[in-house]
This record gives C-alpha cells, sequence and structure tokens, in this order.
C-alpha cells in the first residue's frame, strides 16, 4: 500500500508539470499518441526479454520523435496524431496476442495495477520522474519562450527546437514511468487533467505547475484509498478523483477571481 | 560596418521563393521602413534578419554583439498559459526590477505590471511586447506590422512612442508597416518590397519611385505631403487612406 501511494505520487509528479506544456502548446493528443504507443513498447519487451519499463521507453521515445519529425509536414498534426495514435494501440495489441506461450494481465497495461509495484518500480518510477522534474527546472525559462513564440524564442537567444526536443523526452520517460500505475489509455489523463485543473487557480504558469502537482497527488493519494474503500479499479479511481478537481476548480473559479 | 546587412538574399516560405536578390544594410541610429503588399516578402526578411528563417542563398552579416529587439506582427497566447505582464517581462532571462522598470516606463505601460496578458487591450499588448524588445537594450529594434490591429489614433500614438524610444536609447529601428502615411513621414529610409527590392530611399524619393507607384498608386504621396504638414494636428489620421495595399 505504501509501495503503491509512492509510485502514485512520483507518477502526479512527473506527469503534472509536463501536462502544463501540453496543455499550454496544445499538444494533448501528441501526449495520447504516445502513451498509447506504449503498449507497442509492452509487446517489444516482452518478445525481447527487456523490462517492461525499458521496451516502453524506447517505443514512446521513438513514436515522440516520429511525431515531432512529422508534424505539419504532409497532414495536419490533428489527422496525424489520430492515425499514429490508434495504429500504435491497435498494432501493439495484436503483436502483444502474437506472442507465443506468454501469459499477459492485458488489463494491467491498460488501465494501470498500482498494486502490483514493486520496490524496484517505486525506485525507477521515482528515478524516472526525477529526470522529468529536472529537465524541466533546467529549462523551464526557454520552455516558456518557446512555448510563447517560435520568432521571438530565436530573437531571444534559445532554441525551440532543442526546448521542444527536451519535451519530447520527457514525455517518453513520463509515459514509462506511468504505464505500471495508470495504464496506456490513462496517461494521457494524468497530463492533461491536473493541469487543466490548476489553470482557474493560477496567475503565473509556477503557481500553475504546483497546484497541478498537488492536485495531481492529491487524486493519486486519494483514488488510491477511493478504490479500497469501494472497490473500484485503482487506475480509473485515480483519475475519476482527477476530473473532480478539474470540474470543482472550473465551478470555483470565479469565487476566486471576485476574491482578487 | 552597418549594424546589419544582407547579401544576396534569398529567401522562401512553404517551399515557395518570397524574396531574390536582396542587398540591404541598416546603420546606426536609423529608422528603416519597409513597404511591400501582402506576400512581398516583408515578414520573412525580418524573421531572417533574426535567425528565425534560414536563406535559401545569401547571407545575413551582424555586427559584433548585435542586439535585437523583436516585435512581433500579433502573439497567440493560449488560454491555458496564465502569464503576468511582470512575469512576461522575465522571459527568457530574469531582468533586474529597475530595467523591467525602465522598458516599461519608455514603452508607456508602467502601470500594468500585474495584470494578465491576456486582458490587454491591443495597443496595452502591442506596447508590452516593445517593453519586453527594449529590455535587451537593443541596437536595433525590429517591428513587423506592430500596429496591426490597432486603431488610427493607436498606431499613430504607437509609432510617437518609438520615435521617443529612438530618440531616448538611440537604437536603429527597422519596420514594416502597411500605416504608409503615418510611417513614411517618420522614416530615415523606406525600402519598397515587392519579391525584390523594387526601390529605395528617402521617404520622398520612394513615393515618387515609378516603382512604388505601381505598387500603391499615386495617392499616398499626395498623403505623405499632407502628413507633412498637419502632422502635429490630431486629426491627420481623417485623411483618405484608401491607398494602401488591399
Amino acid at each position: 500500500m505504501i509501495r503503491a501511494a509512492l509510485a502514485g505520487l512520483g507518477v502526479a509528479l512527473a506527469a503534472a508539470p509536463l501536462g502544463c506544456f501540453v496543455i499550454w502548446r496544445r499538444m494533448a493528443y501528441f501526449g495520447d499518441a504516445t502513451s498509447h504507443a506504449a503498449i507497442l513498447g509492452v509487446a517489444l519487451a516482452l518478445a525481447t526479454d527487456l523490462p517492461i519499463f525499458a521496451g516502453v521507453l524506447v517505443v514512446a521515445l521513438a513514436m515522440a520523435l516520429l511525431l515531432a519529425g512529422l508534424s505539419g509536414r504532409w497532414v495536419s498534426s490533428d489527422a496525424l496524431l489520430g492515425v499514429l495514435s490508434h495504429a500504435a494501440l491497435a498494432s501493439g495489441l495484436v503483436a502483444i496476442s502474437l506472442l507465443d506461450g506468454v501469459r499477459v494481465d492485458l488489463e494491467g497495461y491498460l488501465f494501470g495495477e498500482i498494486l502490483a509495484v514493486t520496490t524496484r518500480d517505486v525506485v525507477l518510477i521515482w528515478t524516472g520522474a526525477a529526470l522529468v522534474c529536472g529537465l524541466l527546472i533546467w529549462r523551464w525559462q526557454g520552455l516558456l519562450m518557446a512555448t510563447l513564440s517560435v520568432d521571438l524564442a530565436v530573437a531571444s537567444g534559445t532554441k525551440p527546437r532543442r526546448e521542444a526536443l527536451i519535451l519530447t523526452l520527457a514525455m517518453a520517460v513520463t509515459v514509462a514511468v506511468a504505464i505500471k500505475v495508470v495504464g496506456a489509455l490513462l496517461i494521457a489523463a494524468m497530463l492533461v487533467i491536473p493541469a487543466a485543473a490548476a489553470r482557474p487557480l493560477a496567475r503565473t504558469p509556477e503557481t500553475m505547475a504546483l497546484w497541478a502537482v498537488l492536485i495531481g497527488a492529491a487524486s493519486a493519494l486519494g483514488g488510491l484509498g477511493g478504490s479500497f474503500a469501494f472497490d473500484t479499479p485503482t487506475g480509473p479511481s485515480i483519475v475519476t478523483l482527477a476530473a473532480v478537481f478539474f470540474a470543482l476548480s472550473v465551478a470555483l473559479a470565479p469565487m476566486f477571481r471576485r476574491a482578487e | 560596418m552597418s549594424l546589419i546587412e544582407t547579401e544576396n538574399l534569398t529567401l522562401a516560405y512553404r517551399g515557395k521563393t518570397v524574396l531574390r536578390g536582396v542587398n540591404i544594410k541598416i546603420e546606426r541610429g536609423e529608422i528603416v521602413t519597409i513597404v511591400g503588399p501582402n506576400g512581398s516578402g516583408k515578414s520573412s526578411l525580418l524573421r531572417a534578419l533574426i535567425g528565425a528563417l534560414a536563406p535559401v542563398s545569401g547571407k545575413v552579416r551582424r555586427a559584433p554583439r548585435l542586439r535585437i529587439g523583436y516585435v512581433p506582427q500579433t502573439l497567440m497566447i493560449d488560454g491555458t498559459l496564465p502569464l503576468t505582464v511582470w512575469r512576461f517581462l522575465n522571459l527568457p532571462g530574469r531582468a533586474h526590477r529597475a530595467d523591467v522598470q525602465a522598458a516599461v516606463e519608455a514603452a508607456g505601460v508602467a502601470q500594468l505590471g500585474s495584470q494578465q496578458m491576456s486582458e490587454l487591450s491591443g495597443g496595452q499588448f502591442q506596447r508590452v511586447l516593445l517593453a519586453r524588445a527594449l529590455l535587451a537594450q537593443p541596437d536595433l529594434l525590429i517591428l513587423d506590422e506592430a500596429t496591426q490591429g490597432l486603431d488610427q489614433p493607436g498606431s499613430a500614438a504607437f509609432y510617437r512612442q518609438i520615435e521617443d524610444v529612438r530618440q531616448t536609447q538611440g537604437c536603429a529601428v527597422l519596420m514594416v508597416s502597411h500605416d504608409l502615411h503615418v510611417v513614411m513621414a517618420a522614416s530615415d529610409r523606406v525600402l519598397c518590397l515587392n519579391g525584390h527590392v523594387c526601390c529605395e530611399g528617402t521617404p520622398q524619393v520612394v513615393a515618387d519611385a515609378p516603382e512604388y507607384r505601381a505598387l500603391f498608386g499615386t495617392g499616398t504621396g499626395g498623403t505623405l505631403a499632407l502628413y507633412r504638414h498637419e502632422h502635429d494636428h490630431d486629426h491627420a489620421h481623417d485623411h483618405e487612406t484608401g491607398h494602401g495595399p488591399h
């Protein structure tokens, strides 16, 4: 139970601030596609006897780089993301079913299995989360600048392509650490929902990221507790609670405004 | 040497050549305006000068340690990004409080620090962009149709601010504008673009050039004259402006 709580907190710590960039840059679909590719990563890991974490990291990174390279080239990125996102998910499921002699708990990879995390998983999750947070804090100013305007970023000496690459890398790591906790289908939710819930509460990018971490952490712990109390699946419980926070935040936002 | 110069610069936008063989120089302290119809390569030229667009061929040469302040045409800030004016002015480098104060005062937006960028009016927003450009203490201020979306008195006031800034900070100014009569009167030199540099010189020389008249008609020459006589009069902008590019 403590391991599960730590795992959930680790994922919230990585996903929430990255999620802020995902919604500021309108990359929600990008997050979707990268996390769906995780299933393909699971297939790769099972087929090659790699650890799941490594397989997912490799495939998520490949997917994220592919998307970053292709976007805007020949199809609208919306269509492109839609195609790749579902293609990755479907082909991953097909690939897993084709593996001989492997009995796989597919549901665990799709929706997460936080109660099954080992101490080693927790260490991996926190290492990944620390890496993501470290990258974001290190590049924070440049990332914000590149998010605001590519031209303005170039004119002031920032390299927007490098900043985009850092986000791509952070995304792949987040997907890899989150798959055991919330599963491939709900990783994107952990990116987007806490950040969106934080928006009405914040007046600067930094406070928004902090609120997102708090809301993400509260969702992880509350969802875990709730799944025990009501015997509901843990991953979906966490995401449902995050959605409740979002609804509350949006509904209560006008009061915050008046108080200012 | 010049602050910045281009050598036989050719630029393409989305695979299509928009500007060929451009040789221009900007000298210290001068105000140069680029005019030209839509799609004539004005914005592409500015983007190449700031380094955001790689040339197909030719070169951009900058003076050593040249500091450029860039004011873009517009800036779409996503509604999900909370950002106060003060925070915006501290991007990408944290600036000293006193420097920020000086910049917002020079741009005429000293009172807006704690406001959200999304709550600003069009004129305030452009002035905040100007303040941000001034923070770099630029040798060269580059403005890309910075008064787009402002009404005539608003853009006239904005250009007066630019003049002030040039006077007090001594930076050169390179701007693209559609407000022909206002801008030409305020410029030392005008470059007329249409896929290449079709004419250049003082505002009067350009206004009289056959290439310019072919693009904009003869009316703006008249407007320019009117403006020159009446430019201290508040209602100068009531005069016809129908000869701009469409």
